[in-house]
Parts: C-alpha cells; structure tokens; sequence
C-alpha cells in the first residue's frame, strides 16, 4: 500500500475514534440521566415534595426536610463564601504584589483540589467535637468547597476589565477604593453571580463533607441551624446504602431532583455568562 | 549584497529591471479562470483569469483589502479551512483542475508550498523544523541531506549548521521567515506560494528575503503577495494589480491589469494601475 | 489630590483623609480574606495532623505499611486502603486520559460549528453529576450490570492475567469503582485538554497543513506536543480527584482489607474505609487511626495537586510561540 493511502487511512481511524469517544460520553451521559428518570418515575408525586421522611419501617414519605434542609444550607454557605471569595479575588488583582499573589493563588488552587472528605474532617475537628452537628457547621464545610470556585471566578471577571478603566477612573482623581467599589465590581457583578451560581449547584450536591457535620437528623423538617439539618445527598446516600426498594425508589427520585437543579443552574449560569460577556466585549 | 534599499522611484527600478532581463513564458504552472471566492454570501475576488508561469517570479499587489491573500490561498486550497469558503470557477494546476472532486488537498499542499506572513516555525529544534516535512511525509532517506540541502537553499545553512539543536523560537525574526522558507521547500515542492513574506521584518532582513527569492526562482515557480511596491518592481518578473470593485450590489477585488513587471510600473495599461502605481492612491 | 473643589483646606484634608481611608480599609479587608484562605488551609493541615496524633504516636510510620485494621484488636495499618487507592486511581487514569484527550480533540479539531458546543456543554454537564448519584447509579445499575456481563466475559478470556480473578455477585470492587472514577475524571481532563488544543495558535496549524501534512499528522506533530505539559497536568488534576472521592467509591467498593492481584472482590479506598467506618468507631485509637487515614490522604492530594500546579507554571512549550 503506498505511503500516501496508508497516511489517509491512519488519518480517517484517528477521525472515527475522536468521534466515537465523544458519542460514548455523551452515551454515558444519556444512560446515566435515562436510568435515574426511570427508577424516579413511580415515586414521584406531590407528596414526595411535601412530606417529611417516613418513620423508620414506614412506607410513603417524602424529601420535604431533606429539600428545605438543603436550602438553607447552600444559602448559608453562600452568605459565607460569597464575600471571602470577592475579597480575596478583588485583593489578588486590583492589590496584591506580585510575590505575594503568587503564593494566595497556590493557595486557592489548592482549597480547590482537597478531597471534601478532608474538609468534612476538619469543620468536625472544628465545630463539631465537644458540641454537636449542626447546619451551621455543615455549611461552613460548604462555604469552603465553594470559597475556591467563587473567588476564581471573580478573579477571572475582574481580569477582564479593561485597564483603560481603571486608569480612567483613577486618572479622574476617584480614589482607589471607590474605583473598585463604584466602578470595576458593578462591570464584574455578571461573572461573579455565575461563579457563585455554579458553585451552587457543586455545593449542593456534595455529601462527603456533610457527613460528619450535618448527618444525624430527624425525620422532620428542621430549620434551627444549630442542630444538624437534613439534607438530600445525604438523604441519598443513607438510603443507597440499604437494602430496601422503596427506599431506593426515593433515593432515584431525590436523585433525580438534584440533577434536574444542577442542570437548571448550569443552564442559568451559561445564560448569565453569554449576557455579561456581551455587555463588557459589546 | 544587494541593491541598497533606497527610495528610488518606482519607475527606475523597473526600467533597470526591463533592460536586464527578457520574460520567458515557459509552461503555464496555474491556469485559473473566472474564479469567484467568496466566504458566505460576499465574494472576495470576481472574475479572476490570469496564467502563472513556471520558474518565474509573479507578484500580486494591490490596496488592503482587495482580496490578494484570498487569491493565493485558493491555490493551495488553504482557504478549505474557513468554514463557509466556496469557489466559483476553475483553477487548473499543471493541466488538473485542483478543486475536482476526488482532489485531496493534502496532495495539493505537498506540491504548492507556502511561507505566511508572520513566521511561524513549530516549538522545536531547528532541525526538527526542517524535518518534520519529510518525516511526515515519507521521505526518510538521507533526512540529514535533506535538511542541508533545504537550509542551504534558505541561505541559512552557514548561520545554523552549528546549532542545528536550538530551539528555533530563539532564531531572530528574519531567520525564522528563512527557517519557514527552509521547511517549506524541504518536502519539494513545485510551488511556493509566499504571503507577504518579508513585511514584519526590517529592511536588512527583508533584502535578504528578497535576494533569495531570485535563487528559488530557478527551482521553483514562486507568487508573491505583498503590499510594498518597491518590493514587487525589485523581485517579481510578472505582477498582477488587483483592485476592489465597489458599486451598490457589492463589493469585490478584481483583476485590473497582469503583465510584465517592467509594463505594470512604466506603462500600464489601465488607469487604476497607473493610479495605483505612481501613488495617488491605495 | 482631590478633584472637589473645596472652600477650605481643612475640608480639602478631612476629604482626602477619607479616601485615604477608605483605600486603607478596602485594603486591609481584602487582604483580611486573602489571609483568611492563607489560615484556612494551614489549620486544615494542622488539625488532621493532630486528630491523627495518637494513632501516629502508637504505631509510627510503621502505619504506612501496616495490614491489618483490627477494631478489636486495637491494631490498626493503612497498606490495603493506600493498595485500594492507588489501584483505582490508577486504573481509572489509564482508561480516562486517551478517552478525554480523544474527546478533546474531537471537540476542538474535529467538531462541526454546531455540534461543538452542545456535545462541549454536554460532556461538562457529565463532570456536574453528584458523585453521590453516580454512586447510587453505581450501587444498583452499573455494579450489577459488570458482575453479570463484563467481569465473568473478562474473566473467561482474560483469566490468565491475574487482574481478572473470579467476578462478584454484586460487582462492589475495586474494578467498579474504577470505572466510576474514571467517569468522573474524563470530563475534567477533556474539558482542559479541549481549551489548550484551542489555545495553539492557528499559524502553526496552518504551517504543518500547508506542507501537505494531514490532519492526523498535524495534531501529532504540533498540537499534542504543544500542549504536552498542559495535558499533563490536567491528568494529575484528575488524579487527585480520583484519590479524594470518597461517596461514590464507597458505595461502589464493597468494603474490606483484601491486597490481592484481582480487581473484583469488594476493597476500600483511603477515602472510602474513613467515611464508611467513622461512624461506627469506637475507640479513640481508632478514630485517631482513621484520622491517621485522612492525614494519608491529605498528604496525597496535596502533591497531585501541587505538581500539577508547578507542571502548569514553569513548563509550557509554546511560551515562544505564544504573540
């Protein structure tokens, strides 16, 4: 076979598999959310919102303290994370030195990276030994997850104002901190709400961290915070773990739950993104 | 060493050239008739006809815009790149139309080189720079030869045979367009397309460029884009003027004039030529 | 100086005293919450460091190598679950790098104009799944589905490879777990992969295809070595992942302290044995042990995710490249 024929035959296999590669992740994809939609079907109905967990052995029951648990939760983490993230973005661009900065990014990379186990051990050792559970402890072990992702994300916002701003403003005479506060935050305003968004919906899937901080709760729904508060990962992953159907059965639908609001908040983040892209490049 | 660079005034160095050097118009390389190239609904050049001969140096020029860099692109079929690139017309290579179906432009680039504006060597050892052409495409043998014998030809032997291993990033500016050149006519071609080669290198460098492009031309059939005039009344033994074409349905680049070199600068044959050439405009 | 034009100097100063301020406070607040990171990660450190005090005081670096994780016997070692954890992790490297990089190619060489941000959003929308879904998929769909159809097909004509011993009945092992691990790490790496084959510059695309090279040849010789260090990183991102999921690999794995050559019986990661068994532990030693676990673990993440890092700023082929 001449060179030549063997080259564009290697070319058109290397083709097949790049394409195949993709078709089997988004294959993957498909069959994931196909499987959870199924299994969710038959328990999905008003009562799964509305109702509180069965008692123990009880048919029926419902996610209802799981999903307000759940909310309150991601709220609080965000109240948390939220401004500690802008700070930190807004100190590594608009003051920190170069040999300082490098080493506060190192840093976050790092918060980014630790396996949220390690994380739920430490907001334990912390908050939890000596005392008890409880949603506040369970959301400070979220705020950290979402601390890296927020401050990312507004650091890369803040990079994209142009420099011409900043000079223009200051060249006016505004002071240093009223240019960030008045000027360069309101422009960025887009990209952190994605951010934070997207760090949202990371959060509110995380178990391993409320495992050891918000695990052991009641069947009710609870809103005092200094108790531990229900939550659905957890919700999932206690009933993943037995061996009874029906439990399984709401383990799918909760699951399904949560997938449908990572989507929703994935979709509503790229939105956001696309919207606040357009009115900084114009 | 060259002819200074000096502002001499078009004519002359035209007329000089007249007086050296009668054309000979050997085999016709390219045949391209009525060719129409548009990316979407807007065609960038109507109407093309024109013959390049072989061993011969023709230059294309023209004001911005007028569609020369979409010109030579199609005869490489590099233009296949741009998604949405469509061609009316036919361009005959050697007798073959180059856009039949069945015609796989990688063979089509094999044969019709080409050197970009900006250079733009690969991450790698000058050596390899060279190689990598001839590896790729099967001609192993005697590959230290080869790269020689192409960096010879690039006239840039002497300056690089000792550090044949340096990356060539660290090659000045002019020594990577020769580096490009070099790459280029190691896989032995028949044609070698240039794109405004020389105009982001100085003076010194583009000499030398242009002095090299004499040596090629008895290999090689070389075109030649470029925006200096100077530069085309210097090198090019045929030039071609293209112009934009505006009216109120469209606005195109056309083929004003081809001819001599020598004709084009002293004595053209169009009025937009004559424009174009003494200044008064573009 | 001030831009207001004041009546008087004591007002222009009492103005300029307030910016002054206020460029102090913003200051000092910022750097407040860059500190603030600075600690937190310290006192995460240090406080596993020292949960994992007694069990570290009673046996030593001698852990490490340790086999056994006896409750009752109040002897306890880390070597089945760092066995766990590096085969898993490295299992599901192997089978995720040449698959994410193919997707990542397809998405950034291969993919039509339209095509390209759908199945981008898609395969990003893969890496947002909860790993606790993925693991309950696990648990009831994926696990059975491998015991019934994959371990038995890989066992009767693979057998000979020790990896392949004789397949569970629930599929909860080691293999499993790999292959939700590598579930989750595909999208990672393919997602970077994908903005650094985009980030090479088109003239040196354009230069290798304009010497009649193919498209193949093209993505061999300019875009993969180019991008080689950024890969790179991106594989040891995912590693780190891979090494510090803790919720789907244990509901995947099974559970247990077997070192063996096959991947099907039930195992446990270091990940996995801390958040299966710490609610049940009962003494201070093994609370400390598993802690000394979590420190294990800790360390582990740190350096995939350093290396990748110090991967990422010191070598980039294309640095000369780069206008």
């Amino acid at each position: 076979m001449s060179r030549y024929r063997r080259r564009r035959i290697v070319n058109r296999l290397m083709e097949v598999i790049a394409t195949v590669a993709a078709l089997v992740a988004v294959a993957v994809l498909a069959i994931v959310v196909v499987s959870v939609a199924k299994r969710a079907a038959g328990a999905i109905s008003w009562d799964f919102f509305t109702k509180p967990q069965a008692l123990f052995g009880q048919p029926g029951g419902g996610i209802a303290n799981a999903l307000v648990g759940t909310v309150l939760l991601v709220l609080m983490a965000g109240a948390m994370a939220l401004p500690v993230g802008v700070l930190t973005a807004i100190y590594l661009t608009e003051f920190a030195p170069r040999r300082v900065a490098v080493p506060i990014q190192v840093v976050i990379d790092v918060l980014a990276g630790l396996p949220t186990i390690v994380i739920g051990i430490f907001v334990y050792a912390l908050l939890v030994i000596g005392h008890t559970q409880s949603g506040i402890a369970g959301a400070f072990a979220l705020a950290i997850i979402m601390l890296p992702l927020i401050a990312r994300a507004t650091q890369e916002v803040l990079l994209l104002v142009p420099s011409t701003l900043r000079e223009a403003s200051l060249a006016l005479g505004v002071r240093r901190w009223r240019t960030v506060l008045g000027v360069i935050l309101p422009t960025s305003v887009g990209g952190i709400l994605t951010g934070t968004v997207l760090a949202v919906a990371r959060a509110a899937g995380e178990t391993a961290p409320l495992l050891f901080t918000s695990s052991i709760f009641a069947n009710s729904v609870q809103t005092d915070v200094t108790k531990p508060l229900p939550n659905i990962p957890v919700l999932i992953f206690t009933y993943s773990e037995q061996p009874d159907p029906a439990l399984h059965e709401q383990a799918w639908a909760a699951a399904l739950v949560l997938m449908a609001f990572v989507l929703v908040a994935s979709l509503a983040a790229k939105a956001l993104l696309a919207r606040s892209r357009r009115k900084l490049v114009g | 060493m060259t002819e200074g660079i000096t502002m001499t005034p078009v004519i002359d160095v035209a007329q000089a050239r007249k007086d050296a050097e009668p054309i000979e118009k050997n085999d016709v390389v390219f045949d391209i008739q009525k060719l129409t190239a548009s990316y979407g609904k807007q065609p960038a050049i109507s109407d093309v006809d024109l013959e390049i001969y072989r061993n011969v140096i023709t230059a294309v020029i023209g004001p911005s815009g007028c569609g020369k860099s979409t010109f030579i692109r199609c005869l490489n079929r590099m233009n296949d790149l741009v998604p949405g690139a469509r061609i009316e017309g036919k361009i005959l290579y050697q007798g073959d139309d180059l856009y039949a179906s069945g015609v796989d432009p990688v063979e089509v680039r094999r044969r019709i080189g080409m050197v970009f504006q900006k250079a733009n060597p690969f991450p790698k050892s000058i050596y390899d720079n060279v190689a990598w052409g001839p590896r790729v495409l099967g001609m192993r043998k005697d590959l230290d030869g080869r790269v020689e014998k192409a960096l010879r030809g690039a006239a840039l032997w002497d300056e690089v045979k000792d550090r044949l291993k340096k990356n060539a990033l660290s090659l000045s500016g002019g020594q990577q367009q020769r580096l490009c050149i070099a790459r280029a006519i190691a896989v032995e071609p028949d044609v070698l397309l240039l794109d405004e080669p020389a105009s982001a290198l100085d003076p010194i460098a583009t000499s030398a460029i242009e002095e090299l492009m004499h040596e090629l031309k008895r290999d090689y059939t070389l075109v030649i884009v470029t925006h200096n005039m100077q530069q085309a009344a210097r090198v090019a033994d045929m030039t071609a003027f293209f112009s934009l074409d505006v009216d109120e349905s469209r606005r195109t680049g056309v083929l004003v004039e081809y001819d001599g070199t020598a004709k084009i600068f002293t004595n053209p044959g169009d009025k937009r030529t004559e424009d174009y050439v003494t200044g008064r405009f573009g | 100086m001030s831009a207001v034009p004041t009546s008087s100097p004591l007002q222009a100063r009492r103005h300029r005293l307030r910016g002054q301020l206020g460029d102090l406070a913003l200051h000092g607040l910022t750097l407040a919450a860059a500190l603030a990171c600075l600690v937190l990660v310290g006192a995460i450190v240090w406080k596993i460091l020292a949960l994992s005090g007694d069990a570290f005081d009673q046996f030593g670096f001698g852990f490490i190598t340790g086999r056994t994780w006896d409750p009752v016997k109040h002897v306890f070692g880390a070597l089945p679950f760092i066995y766990g954890t590096a085969v898993s992790s490295l299992l599901a490297v192997v089978l995720a790098t040449p698959l994410a990089i193919a997707i990542g190619l397809y998405l950034s060489e291969l993919a039509p104009r339209g095509v390209r941000g759908i199945v981008g959003s898609l395969v990003e929308l893969l890496a947002a799944i909860p790993s606790v879904v993925l693991g309950l998929w696990g648990i009831l769909v994926l696990g059975p589905f491998l015991a019934h159809h994959v371990e038995p097909w890989l066992h009767s004509s693979l057998g000979f490879i020790p990896l392949f011993g004789e397949p569970q009945q629930t599929g909860q092992g080691l293999f499993t777990a790999a292959v939700i691990l590598t579930i989750m790490i595909v999208p990672i790496v393919a997602s970077i992969s994908r903005e650094l084959f985009l980030g090479v510059p088109r003239e040196l695309e354009e230069g290798a295809l304009a010497l009649g090279a193919t498209r193949w040849e093209m993505v061999r010789g300019v875009i993969l070595p180019a991008t080689r260090s950024g890969v790179a990183a991106a594989v040891i991102l995912g590693l780190g992942r891979a090494v510090g999921e803790a919720i789907a690999v244990t509901q995947v794995i099974g559970g247990g302290t077997r070192i063996g050559w096959s991947l099907f019986p039930p195992a446990d990661t270091l990940a996995s044995k801390i958040a299966s068994s710490y609610q049940g532990a009962g003494s201070g030693l093994e609370i400390s042990s598993l802690m000394y676990l979590a420190a294990i673990l800790l360390v582990l993440g740190l350096i995939a995710n350093l290396v990748a890092q110090v991967i990422v700023r010191r070598f980039d082929p294309l640095r000369g490249a780069r206008s």
